[in-house]
């Protein structure tokens, strides 16, 4: 039982990445007042381009690790590229933010699927990213393997939640997005310009969302599919609203998340006569009923979410 | 500004989308290779070049329509429906529960019962987002994305196990699909696989259309949607038509799935929602949220869905090219939408125009 119990919960922080780093991405998003509904989009096509990297360079073997690295960054270029896309959609054009999502969403999902098939054709492994034991931590009985023998990856997506953090309340810029995203014409009138900030808090989004696709398909399956996604990207939106725009919040709703998850693949491995389906379903019920208890009476929303900003007309 | 001023305003940026949409589309096909100006024609003329063809892409106009239809009401109505692929996987499930509960049942008694199975069905799973919106201001986008996910699990698990085919468990192929529904719930056949579905679309899209713009619940809904402040004040309970209007889009939605299955396939098997969910936004947009342009908005859609399954042999580019072209006529048109309806640009760009004149004068 308590093997059980630490194995679910050792697959917690490296599962969770992918979440943890698309939501902190949609959080810039939201809290510069953009509401990103394409992060699935975006995180699919971060994944097979992360993935396509160190397939081309080792036809499936082994790979020097620059190359994984090599396809994280291009991942968060091309994510960033997305980000500027979508600027260029919601924030110059002043498109409804939620339909243009769901087109973002599918030609994202769709262009991954196209090129992947060109590309690689079907399913092929990589050889992915090692998991490293931390010396002497990961030597603590249950603790050890819960938190210090995980891949550089989770590792670093976990350090950058603090710094999620200091960048969005304690400098100047993240100070910039918040006040673009609350009240852009009290903003405007500072002499901040809202199209620009709204801009590169896409740019960060998006990056980061390219990230968590990478991560997903470089470190934690090791291989690119079309329903390797499944959701994770809507999820990550449902989840900064459950963490209430806060970076530290939205860590620990990823962590909970996770642990719904991790709950399939127990039931797979332990062979529980228990229908695979309903473990699966388990996360997106989860979030359906988060969302019920959430969405009233929301007072730390960013107040200008999902209004695009027009200079010229009074409101 | 004159009159033909505004006209070729219009028509430059609709140009201006068209080309962008083509040229983004002409991007993806280049990447990997292809030959961009006969994968278009594979796509595009090629289905219509034989009757046979014409008829596949009348059977996948169908759903396409149907669906469509009801995500306009939602639409219209202030509420973005993008759960249509769960509400029609409920949809077949409830057309398929009544089709193995009652197989000797005559035929005018259970094909529409079975088609009323699968309106609820698909009705049900269409409430639920809109009353979570309504009561609780849960966001329709996530929480109609997440009922799509588990629909479909719900689904496999009913195909695998309640609604398994007794043949599969004797032979143990394990393939997870229903038996053969009886010849009750059968929708006639007009040509090949063509299906009197037809007829029903074309018959729901014109009742929607008087509902939506004849009645006064019609009135009622598009009010809540045009301005949800405005009409709270003139005592549209506006809560409730969002919940109808999810219901009614979520009972399409259904339906759809249920002609899809009583004419083309005739068993549940996995994989008939085909995205056709999705797609439906599309075609709703590019409809103009109006019955009227749905109609021939689902037969493009169909004709382009139809010729991506062709693409694959003629020209060697994957089906997925049609959630890319889906994907990105999405966003061409509630981008141009925006920019048309931008009132100041226009203004701008009018002026542009006289000075431009009269330095040439």
């Amino acid at each position: 039982m308590i093997d059980i119990i630490t194995n679910m919960l050792a697959m917690c922080i490296p599962f969770s990445v992918a979440l943890l780093l698309a939501s902190i991405g949609e959080m810039f998003n939201q809290r510069a007042g953009v509401f990103n509904l394409g992060c699935e989009g975006v995180m699919a096509m971060g994944a097979f381009v992360g993935m396509l990297i160190p397939f081309l360079a080792g036809g499936g073997g082994s790979v020097p690790q620059w190359y994984n690295a090599l396809g994280f960054l291009a991942a968060a270029l091309l994510g960033a590229f997305f980000g500027l896309f979508f600027g260029l959609v919601t924030v110059t054009f002043r498109a409804p933010q939620g339909i243009a999502g769901i087109g973002l969403q599918m030609f994202g999902v769709g262009t991954a699927g196209t090129l992947f098939r060109h590309f690689v054709g079907g399913t092929q492994s990589i050889p992915g990213i090692p998991d490293v034991d931390i010396p002497l931590l990961s030597r603590i009985p249950f603790l050890g393997d819960i938190l210090f023998s995980h891949n550089v990856a989770a590792y670093l997506a976990y350090i950058f939640v603090p710094i999620a953090w200091y960048i969005l309340f304690k400098t100047p810029w993240g100070l910039k997005v918040r006040a673009v995203g609350t009240n852009p014409r009290a903003a405007d009138s500072m002499g901040i310009n809202v199209s620009r900030t709204r801009y590169e808090a896409l740019v960060v989004g998006g990056a980061l969302a390219g990230l968590a696709g990478a991560y997903l398909s470089v470190a934690q399956a090791k291989m690119f599919s079309d329903t390797l996604i499944s959701g994770r990207g809507f999820i990550a939106v449902a989840l900064v609203y459950f963490g209430h725009w806060h970076p530290l919040q939205i860590m620990g709703g990823a962590l909970l998340f996770t642990l719904a998850q991790t709950f399939q693949t127990i039931v797979q491995s332990m062979g529980i006569s228990f229908p695979y389906e309903l473990a699966v379903m388990l996360p997106y019920v989860l979030v359906i009923v988060v969302l019920s208890f959430t969405s009233r009476n929301q007072t730390t929303a960013p107040t200008a979410l999902g209004k695009p900003f027009n200079r010229e007309i009074r409101t | 500004m004159t009159r033909g001023f505004r006209i070729a305003f219009r028509v430059v940026i609709m140009a201006l989308a068209a080309i962008s949409a083509i040229l983004m589309a002409s991007i993806i096909l280049w990447m990997i290779g292809a030959d961009v100006s006969d994968t278009f024609y594979t796509i595009v003329f090629e289905p219509l070049t034989k009757m046979l063809h014409i008829s596949e892409v009348l059977i996948r106009a169908i759903p396409l329509c149907i669906i469509a239809v009801g995500i306009s009401v939602a639409y219209r109505s202030g509420i973005i429906n993008i759960g249509a692929e769960g509400q029609m996987a409920m949809g077949l499930l409830a057309f398929t529960g009544v089709a193995l509960a009652f197989p000797d049942v005559p035929r005018p008694l259970l094909l529409p019962l079975a088609l009323l199975a699968s309106m609820i069905g698909g009705g049900i799973w269409g409430f639920i987002p809109g009353i979570l919106k309504a009561k609780l201001n849960v966001s329709e986008l996530l929480s109609t994305v997440m009922l799509n996910y588990i629909a479909a699990q719900f689904y496999s698990l009913c195909l695998r196990t309640i609604y398994l085919d007794p043949a599969e468990q004797v032979y143990g192929t394990g393939t997870p699909q229903s038996m053969k529904l009886t010849e009750n719930v059968w929708l006639g056949r007009i040509t090949g696989r063509l299906h009197y579905g037809i007829l029903l679309a074309l018959i729901l899209a014109v009742l929607i259309f008087i509902l939506m713009w004849k009645t006064s619940i019609g009135f009622r809904m598009r009010a809540s949607g045009s301005c949800a402040r405005a009409a709270r004040y003139g005592g549209i309970s506006v809560g409730f038509y969002l919940a109808v209007s999810m219901a009614i889009s979520g009972a399409f939605a259904g339906l759809a799935g249920g002609v899809e299955l009583a004419g083309v396939h005739r068993r549940a098997i996995e994989g008939i929602t085909n995205n056709y969910g999705f797609s439906g936004v599309v075609v709703a947009l590019f409809g103009g949220l109006h019955p009227f342009g749905i109609i021939p908005a689902s037969f493009l859609f169909g004709l382009l869905i139809y010729g991506s399954t062709l693409a694959p042999t003629k020209v060697g580019v994957p089906a997925n090219i049609v959630q890319v072209m889906q994907g990105i006529i999405i966003i061409v048109i509630v981008t141009a939408q925006m920019v048309l309806s931008n009132t100041y640009f226009q203004d701008r760009v009018w002026r542009k125009y006289q000075a431009l004149r009269k330095k040439e004068v």
